[in-house]
């Protein structure tokens, strides 16, 4: 009788598995179907939300068929066409999480992320200004900012005015805290009179509103850094000639220098003295966007190089088929979804509220090696067309070694991703 | 001026279906709004952008499975206002579902649902059956005038100055007077994109969903698919050296001239 009785719980129970998803042991071995019916069962990363998948339909055919004909024009003239600037505010995609009342679409850090990568399949250079904008600039003012300036602000970010995010000097890169560009608080506090020199500041030239990390009292240290919000055309500013790159050359790359250039005592950005972790806090994100870039630089080169094996025939066979080939292209596809993956989850852990930064620095950290690797390996496998400028792929080798550079250099990620290994060793 | 928009769901025009034992294989194949639709939702909405034309609402009608409601999105998304989606599980590539039932429920919805339309637009055929029937079948059964390949459509007086591209040239056709259908072509307009704002008013935008069982409209299949085949692949061609050498082969090979 019992033995029966066990056989058909286990019949059931297993019915049940089969029937519904996996890791829900508890309650398929109660055998209760409401246990099974409450219990959300987890799901795939890369499973998008009904939403995330219009938009990244949108983006794809909106990047193919309207920036595509751009890239390599504004790539010789070193210059992101105004044209597809004003495009990139119509689409929305300069106002990705800047909420609906202010003009903006209101969408989730994953859509921005995938809008980012869909973007840079085609131009990354378009793509970086989308993502300083959105995910270092616009967020640092919905999270750290007061309502008088989020009022006065987002509904411009969200319709015409570009942002920069000015943090970096020629001598605090990595070490952004020693940085030497200071704001004097005036003698009758209304006022802070901002003097120094910022560098490698993307989107310098278009910009028209700067988010500017200054120390506001130098004897406090890296505590007396604070976050402004300084209009381009003030008085005193003065936007530098472009850099000349390797790579991302429509992106416009300057230095911005500050001469007495007052700024009001209520555009700092949220607290005195605490500039210095708004910055950390918000490049702990962004990198993630910048991960997504470098996700985009690796599918666009596949996305080349993938038909490209399917048609060129050596030895009488498609280098699709060639063992050899299908070895490094595999390989390569693999690492990419690795990439992929950590990338999608390093969003739904931020979106969740549960800690993200180990995994954020491990995503930023592998998506640009991987990026590098797969747009080198690219030029290989399209052989010597690859090495000319008909193909785009040396264009993304070229756009991609920055970004083992930009937002945190590699070296800097696996520091910060050893901190928050030791502190939980020490738990 | 009230607009019925046709939106089907069909098989992405760039996808290359396989052909099964059930005719062309569906299963996880990417599914789009179809091209031809997409025009109508176009010109529905460039209408509605056109203060002369004077149009109330533009709205979306959708027949096929749950998935037809992300379709119906994109339309909202272009600019349509509102979505009615009649659901069927039935194949909608003329498998099962066909034409004449299709114009049929679209009647329906015309004569019980939305009774104030005066232009109906829909694509000039779906890539999946190109049949190209629902707009004329539509027409027939509501008694209005028709106008298929609109390659131009302009508003004249209290009806329509339309274009139509056929093989021999093109024709221009006066509708006197609204309601009327409109099916529309490739060189109609070129659809726009759904901004990411759009994408999300869509969102809060209605879309009634009603059986397509409740329209007591005899869905039966009336012509009967015996068999989905392939076309034979295309051997490859032969280089002749001179023009004689090519006459012989058409005429005796080919057997395509005398």
């Amino acid at each position: 009788m019992i033995s029966i009785a066990i056989r058909r719980f286990a019949r059931k129970a297993k019915h049940d598995s089969i029937k519904g998803a996996s890791g829900l042991s508890t309650a398929v071995s109660t055998g209760s179907r409401d246990e099974f019916a409450k219990a959300a069962p987890p799901m795939p990363v890369t499973l998008l939300t009904d939403d995330e998948r219009m938009i990244q339909d949108s983006v794809r055919k909106w990047a193919n068929h309207d920036l595509k004909p751009l890239v390599r024009e504004m790539e010789k003239n070193e210059l992101i066409s105004p044209s597809i600037i004003q495009e990139l505010y119509t689409q929305g995609y300069m106002s990705l999480e800047i909420p609906e009342k202010y003009g903006g679409v209101g969408m989730n850090f994953t859509s921005a992320c995938i809008t980012i990568q869909e973007i840079s399949r085609i131009d990354p250079s378009i793509a970086l200004m989308v993502d300083v904008h959105n995910t270092l600039v616009v967020n640092a003012i919905r999270f750290w900012a007061s309502e008088f300036l989020q009022d006065k602000y987002l509904p411009k970010l969200a319709t015409d005015s570009v942002s920069a995010f000015c943090l970096s000097e020629t001598n605090a890169g990595s070490d952004a805290f020693s940085m030497s560009t200071t704001a004097k608080l005036s003698s009758d506090g209304s006022h802070y009179v901002i003097n120094g020199t910022k560098s490698w500041i993307t989107s310098a030239r278009e910009a028209a509103l700067l988010l500017v990390f200054c120390n506001a009292d130098p004897s406090k240290g890296y505590k007396g850094i604070t976050a402004f919000l300084v209009d381009t055309n003030s008085p005193g500013v003065q936007i530098g000639k472009p850099e000349s790159k390797l790579g991302l050359k429509a992106s416009s790359t300057c230095q911005i220098f500050f001469d007495d250039v007052k700024v009001d005592a209520d555009h700092v950005l949220g607290e005195v003295g605490q500039g210095y972790k708004y910055c950390i806090e918000i490049l702990n994100e962004g990198r993630i966007g910048i991960a997504a870039q470098q996700i985009g630089i690796a599918k666009g080169c596949l996305d080349v190089v993938m038909p490209y094996l399917n048609e060129r025939e050596q030895f009488g066979q498609k280098l699709l088929n060639m063992p050899a080939l299908q070895q490094q292209y595999a390989q390569a596809a693999t690492e990419l979804h690795a990439a992929e993956v950590m990338m999608l989850n390093s969003c739904r852990l931020k979106e969740n509220g549960l800690p993200f930064v180990k995994e954020a620095a491990m995503t930023k950290l592998f998506a640009s090696q991987v990026a590098e690797k797969i747009s080198s390996q690219s030029i290989e496998w399209l052989g010597g067309i690859g090495y000319t400028t008909d193909m785009i792929v040396e264009k993304f080798y070229r756009d991609c070694k920055v970004g083992s550079i930009y937002e945190g250099s590699s070296n800097i990620q696996r520091q910060t991703i050893a901190k928050i290994m030791n502190s939980e060793l020490e738990q | 001026m009230k607009i019925l928009v046709g939106v089907k769901r069909v098989v992405d025009y760039a996808v290359k279906v396989r052909v099964g034992a059930d005719g062309v294989n569906l299963k996880n194949v990417k599914m789009s709004l179809n091209p031809f639709c997409e025009i109508a939702v176009e010109e529905a909405v460039k209408l509605k952008e056109n203060k002369a034309a004077n149009v109330s609402e533009v709205v979306a009608l959708s027949v096929g499975p749950k998935q037809c409601q992300e379709t119906l999105r994109t339309a909202l998304a272009m600019g349509c206002d509102r979505g009615i989606h009649i659901s069927t599980d039935l194949r909608t590539d003329y498998m099962e579902l066909q034409s004449d039932a299709v114009a049929k429920l679209f009647q329906k919805v015309i004569e019980e649902k939305e009774k104030d339309i005066h232009l109906v637009l829909v694509g000039k055929q779906a890539i999946d059956s190109d049949c190209g029937q629902v707009g004329p079948a539509l027409a027939g059964y509501m008694s209005w005038p028709q106008c298929t390949f609109a390659s131009k459509v302009d508003l004249d007086g209290d009806g329509l100055l339309v274009e139509r591209e056929t093989d021999s040239g093109t024709e221009t056709i006066k509708v006197p007077k609204l309601p009327a259908v409109v099916t529309c072509d490739l060189r109609l307009n070129t659809p726009r994109y759904a901004t990411l704002p759009n994408i999300m008013k869509a969102k809060k935008k209605k879309v009634d969903t009603y059986k397509a069982e409740e329209f007591g409209v005899d869905l039966e299949v009336k012509n009967k698919v015996l068999e989905v085949y392939e076309p034979p692949s295309r051997k490859e061609g032969i280089l002749v050296d001179d023009v004689d050498t090519l006459i012989d082969k058409l005429r005796n090979e080919a057997s395509v001239i005398q």
